[in-house]
């Protein structure tokens, strides 16, 4: 049985007194695919996460996740699920190795198995040199990792990610987007919150933009794109002089007025079909004898989607802080 | 906060009863496990067992005792070590509740609630740990009331049967320990908890001096303390009874043993096991 969508969510409403960590969320998410939940703080991602995995009941609305409702056939869906939190929930005392055979048995492997279900993870996330030390002297990243490997223990259908990579440096980020990518692959649904815009567009194929409990866009990364406008030509001209001459050639070519930045020495207008259209506005700008330091064509990035969206930037978001 | 329709479904509906039962105990051994290996790593979580009992023997013993004359002429050594069986079981209530607000405030509950485990398996598998360790508070406990002087005068039958009474009345009291734990909201809390709430009641009990010197509304209070029954129970056991109060639970203080330990552990397990389905849904 495959449903067409591993996740549904239909108006979910959660308060904590005044606040309302989400107010009325809907969210499908198709079987086998990767959605980012992308969002400030306080925008209801968490909370979304705590619902569909069975950890908190909404005030209102439903959902259902593997086919199950998350309320009334809870038990049906934490075995369809695995989780990995903001925080980590590793015993600290207890080394990765143990921390790995425990979630394991309690998933009902028997000892034999658990153990080697263990050490398979422990090599695939690079853990196996650490596996025999207390979790509490591992670094951040090898948390996070261990975290992640936690969740997979079971074989997850259906995998939420919070926030999988804040605080990482770089090379556990690449890691655990590795990690992500090859599950996705393999067939798993993967539904991840994150407040980094390029880690939604590098991983995700639909992105929900969510806010103030509500989802107010979603759509691939490029449709979300294209809401906020097409490709834009830009240019950087050597000398100040050659800026009239560099507008000139450029209103020619562009679909709207071009934008000239006199202090940066710019110029800027939208152009469909960017590429293909850069080989001509090149020859032109050559023929009016325009020198330039830069040429390119600048995509619209996701943080302009959300200021576009939502009227404020994405990394400020509001002082509300995530309902936990 | 709708708490009346709470889900019916435990960890693992639509199985047979008894496989949910065997699985909810198997995943609670692996959870009694985790936290005794944890022990074993730090076992600096044992000095309420094992440090704290060997200095209250010791101080009662040479300082207290030394001033506490029994009406009958008993060794106190003899009275004391009885008493202090009754008080350290008991002391498994706050241990358990310090033990699961600690596991509560950490993320790891999380992932705990979100596997298909029963939901009673947290609780059960802190108390069957806390169990464990009262088996080391028993041995310490013996060994240090050897060392001053105690015996187990009736033989090693009755003292069995003592042990046994000792370790299900710790038992029963780690399931009201959990109920605090579900109802506190930090180790600190579970911590001052003891303080305030457990050690005046285990001193408003037979454990350290009789009862029959106390004004006359606290020697009832301390009669009924199932702390004294214990207390009373394995003084009949080893050896060392004085004079027994003409109430019910001091001149049948097994039975009172038994009767207190199931009685709390079917009021105390079930408001656990809901408290934390309620705690952990919000």
């Amino acid at each position: 049985m495959r449903e067409p969508y591993a996740i549904e969510a239909d108006g979910l409403v959660k308060a904590y007194g005044p606040t309302r960590a989400l107010d009325g969320l809907d969210l499908q998410v198709e079987t086998g695919s990767i959605l980012g939940m992308l969002g400030p703080n306080g925008a209801g991602k968490t909370t979304t996460v705590r619902v569909l995995s069975t950890l908190l009941r909404p005030d209102r609305g439903s959902a259902r996740v593997a086919g199950y409702d998350v309320i009334t056939a809870a038990a049906q869906v934490r075995r369809a699920i695995g989780l990995t939190g903001q925080y980590s929930a590793l015993d600290e005392s207890l080394t990765g190795r143990a921390n790995l055979v425990m979630v394991g048995q309690l998933c009902r492997l028997p000892r034999k198995r658990a153990r080697q279900r263990a050490a398979e993870l422990l090599d695939r996330f690079d853990l196996a040199g650490a596996a025999d030390r207390g979790v509490k002297t591992y670094s951040g990243g090898m948390r996070r990792r261990l975290d992640l490997a936690a969740s997979l223990v079971a074989r997850p259908s259906i995998l939420f990610l919070d926030e999988p990579t804040t605080g990482l440096d770089l090379r556990s980020r690449m890691v655990t987007w590795d990690a992500v990518r090859a599950l996705a692959v393999a067939g798993t649904t993967v539904l991840l919150t994150t407040q980094h815009l390029d880690e939604a567009d590098q991983l995700a194929g639909r992105i929900a933009v969510v806010d103030r409990g509500r989802v107010i866009a979603e759509g691939t990364s490029a449709q979300l794109k294209a809401k906020v406008g097409g490709e834009r030509v830009q240019l950087t001209v050597a000398p100040p002089s050659d800026l009239a001459a560099a507008r000139d050639v450029l209103s020619r070519h562009a679909d709207g007025p071009p934008n000239v930045d006199p202090g940066q020495r710019t110029v800027e207008a939208p152009v469909t079909g960017g590429a293909r259209r850069m080989p001509a506005i090149v020859r032109d700008l050559d023929a009016a004898g325009v020198l330039l330091d830069d040429l390119g064509i600048r995509r619209p990035s996701l943080d302009d989607v959300f200021l576009t969206l939502t009227g404020h930037a994405a990394e400020s978001g509001t002082s509300r802080e995530e309902a936990a | 906060m709708t708490t009346a329709s709470l889900p019916v479904t435990a960890g693992t509906a639509g199985e047979a009863p008894l496989l949910r039962a065997w699985w909810a105990l198997k995943n609670s051994w692996v959870l009694a496990r985790r936290s005794i290996t944890r022990i074993v790593r730090e076992p600096e979580q044992l000095i309420d067992v094992t440090v704290q009992p060997v200095i209250f023997v010791l101080l009662f013993t040479y300082v207290f005792g030394s001033a506490i004359r029994l009406a009958g002429g008993g060794s106190y050594h003899q009275f004391l070590i009885s008493g202090m069986f009754g008080m350290t079981m008991a002391g498994t209530a706050p241990g358990t509740a310090v033990g699961l607000t600690t596991d509560m405030s950490a993320g790891l509950i999380d992932r705990f609630r979100s596997l298909p485990i029963s939901r009673a398996a947290v609780l059960a598998g802190r108390t069957m740990s806390d169990l464990a360790t009262q088996v080391l508070g028993i041995a310490v406990l013996a060994a240090t009331g050897l060392a001053v002087g105690w015996r187990m005068q009736h033989g090693i039958g009755d003292a069995l049967l003592a042990f046994g009474l000792s370790l299900l009345f710790a038992f029963a009291m780690t399931w009201a320990g959990a109920c605090a734990g579900m109802l506190l909201r930090s180790p600190e809390a579970a911590q001052a908890m003891g303080f305030v709430v457990f050690l005046p009641l285990a001193f408003v009990s037979n454990a350290f001096v009789p009862t029959q010197g106390m004004p006359g509304w606290l020697q009832a209070f301390a009669n009924w303390n199932p702390m004294s029954a214990v207390a009373a129970a394995c003084r009949k056991l080893f050896g060392g009874e004085v004079a027994t109060p003409p109430v019910w639970p001091m001149q049948h203080p097994e039975l009172a043993v038994l009767l207190w330990s199931a009685g709390l552990i079917a009021v105390f397990a079930p408001t656990a096991v809901y408290l934390y389905r309620r705690k952990v849904l919000r």
